[in-house]
């Protein structure tokens, strides 16, 4: 496994301070509330965190990809819609670092890494998820630029984005090719409606968002026309690796509250820690998080490298890592019993939360397509 | 404005200790955290800088081990360190490294000198106060607040009861209390930047210290070993009518309890 360097050890030693004496104390109350919790933001953004891994030109600080998954997975070790905070900067902000121009760069990325500008991610719609080719929002080409219509789904932090990363298909002589955009979200013409009731990850509004018409200039184009699922493939697999480090941290969680709480509940004159059918719970959790720590770095290795078989390896984090957190809640409120089905524990939470991770950023079953896939290659079949 | 800030590492105040065959305190693997009373006094040192310029200068007796609390103490906003480190020093003992900070620190002229009271580990509140005491500069214990009005600093020195303003000439020596100031998160950008600050390594003959005056044999009190604090025993809980509970209750504590 990736091991830390010594000041992104002090880093993730200073997130966890964060997360012990702030946001520990507000998970209950964001999960409660379902509304961004911009005080939580303000204190990531004034702490650097949304410049972790974003490059040094723009006033990043450019720590590891591990470094930055393992301060996402402690946030979400707290609170998943906190760690999600992460994971939608740098999925919104990737096409740019990838393939924006030095101008694009310095205009946005500022920004974005000092906590002035959110941007999301909006590539899902309706009636295409994780197909990038089957996507209707449209961008014509005008004289000076574009003009986006289209309807998006799920989109994270929507509400209170402040500029969206959106792909859109451009008919070029009659074929559609895929392409992104910078779109500014406050334009008259961006209809972002209310926010998804969810199962979990209160506190990280998922909507619905409009393009009416909306108008931008030719240097809203990020890379090139057709380059659209390339880079969408690029922001994925950095989101993807965000998601399994969140799941990372709902596995974490789980076993720290039945670990704690296995040992302090007594039961035939002991405590529940002794019995093995507990115990071999807590043991499995922690292979769980020890193997999904792995997974994600080996994802990351994969990720920096460009390797080949990146899709593959980050498929296989995320499915692993989300699995493994379902299952950890899962048993987590089994240990607490009838506690862990009561809100005053938070593994009630966890347990809703974690679900998500099998589903967001491409469902489980995608990912072992995607996976199952390359073993056909490998054998030629 | 020179100020001096005396930094330890300690075992994390929320670990779990645990001790070996021998009652020494098992170190391996534990987590080690700069200790909470000296960043007390780092906050409150670089605050001070902040309002009136200078400098903040963190000086540590230990080992290449104690590097992540000095740099932690830079990541804060410390200007440099100087960590004194010598196979010869018994770190268990607080003369020694009174000694060697008031070596150190006579060198260094500082204004102002800061440190936790006591650490979070042994407790003892034994070396600074030595130090002030070798140095011959006045100190301050306790401190929950301090203001500088020109040569002087203005503290509060925590008494049982209250608190007492004193007024101090300058240079002297502050110990922190908790309250004095509550210690910074270092951002990012503060920790990347403290990678750039010196830590300047000095052994005893740098500093001119005889070996035989720090050594284990110069010490005069020596810690033989831990124990844990019994674990507390439950309650007990008087049930039944109240006059009946009541006589009960005053039966037991003369009896079981032996206090009446």
């Amino acid at each position: 496994m990736y091991e830390l360097q010594e000041e992104e050890r002090m880093i993730l030693s200073m997130v966890d301070s964060v997360c012990t004496d702030i946001i520990a104390d507000r998970a209950a109350e964001i999960d409660e509330q379902d509304e961004f919790p911009q005080d939580i933001y303000d204190v990531l953004a004034e702490q650097g965190l949304f410049g972790l891994a974003m490059p040094e030109e723009q006033g990043g600080f450019a720590v590891s990809v591990n470094c930055w998954a393992q301060c996402v997975a402690r946030l979400a070790e707290e609170s998943p819609a906190v760690a999600l905070m992460l994971f939608v900067a740098a999925i919104g902000a990737d096409a740019i670092m990838t393939y924006g121009t030095d101008e694009q760069k310095n205009t946005y990325l500022p920004e974005i890494i000092a906590g002035e500008k959110k941007i999301s991610f909006a590539m899902t719609e309706p009636n295409a998820g994780s197909d990038v080719w089957s996507l209707t929002t449209s961008a014509k080409p005008t004289e000076n630029g574009y003009v986006i219509s289209g309807n998006k789904m799920f989109i994270s932090n929507a509400e209170v984005a402040d500029l969206f990363c959106v792909f859109a298909q451009v008919d070029v002589d009659g074929e559609r090719k895929p392409a992104a955009f910078i779109v500014d979200a406050h334009d008259e013409r961006v209809v972002i409606s209310a926010h998804e009731q969810k199962l979990g990850l209160h506190g990280s509004p998922t909507c619905p968002i409009f393009f009416d018409k909306v108008e931008v200039a030719s240097d809203a184009l990020i890379g090139e026309v057709g380059q659209g699922a390339q880079i969408a493939f690029h922001a994925l697999n950095r989101g993807r690796i965000a998601l399994a480090a969140t799941a990372l941290g709902i596995t974490r969680a789980s076993l720290k509250a039945s670990a704690t709480y296995a040992e302090g509940r007594k039961q035939f004159g002991q405590p529940v820690f002794d019995f093995e059918a507990v115990s071999f719970m807590l043991a499995d959790m922690r292979i769980a998080a020890t193997a999904s720590h792995g997974l994600i770095d080996d994802a990351i290795d994969a990720f920096v490298n460009d390797a080949r078989d990146v899709k593959e390896r980050v498929a296989a984090a995320k499915v692993f890592c989300s699995d493994a957190a379902q299952q950890a809640a899962t048993n987590a409120v089994q240990i607490h019993g009838g506690y862990g089905f009561c809100k005053e524990y938070p593994v009630e939470r966890y347990y809703r939360d974690a679900k998500a991770f099998t589903i967001l950023g491409g469902t489980n079953q995608i990912q072992r397509r995607i996976i199952a896939d390359e073993v056909r290659k490998q054998f030629a079949l | 404005m020179k100020i001096a800030v005396c930094v330890k590492q300690t075992i994390d105040t929320e670990a779990v200790i645990t001790l070996d065959a021998d009652g020494q305190v098992v170190t391996d693997g534990a987590a080690l955290i700069i200790d909470p009373y000296a960043e007390f006094a780092v906050e409150k040192a670089v605050q001070l800088k902040e309002a009136n310029g200078g400098e903040v200068v963190v000086v540590t007796v230990g080992t290449q081990d104690d590097v992540p609390a000095i740099r932690h103490a830079l990541s804060m906003g410390a200007d440099r360190a100087i960590l004194i480190e010598d196979a010869n020093i018994d770190t268990t003992n607080p003369l020694a490294k009174a000694r060697i900070l008031a070596a150190v620190l006579e060198a260094e002229q500082p204004d102002i000198i800061m440190g936790g009271y006591k650490s979070g580990d042994t407790g003892q509140a034994q070396t600074l106060p030595r130090v002030a005491a070798i140095m011959g500069i006045p100190q301050v214990g306790w401190i929950t607040g301090l203001e500088l009005e020109g040569e002087t600093a203005l503290v509060d020195h925590e008494l049982d009861d209250g608190v007492e303003r004193v007024s101090v000439a300058l240079p002297a020596l502050f110990t922190a209390q908790q309250g004095l100031a509550e210690p910074r998160y270092p951002t990012v950008r503060d920790i990347m930047q403290s990678k750039k600050k010196p830590i300047d390594t000095k052994d005893l003959a740098a500093i001119g210290i005889d070996p035989s005056l720090v050594g284990p044999a110069a010490a005069q009190v020596v810690v033989k070993s831990y124990a844990l604090k019994p674990e507390r025993e439950g309650g007990r809980i008087v049930e039944g009518d109240v006059p009946d509970a009541v006589a009960e209750t005053a039966g037991l504590l003369a009896s079981e309890a032996k206090v009446l």
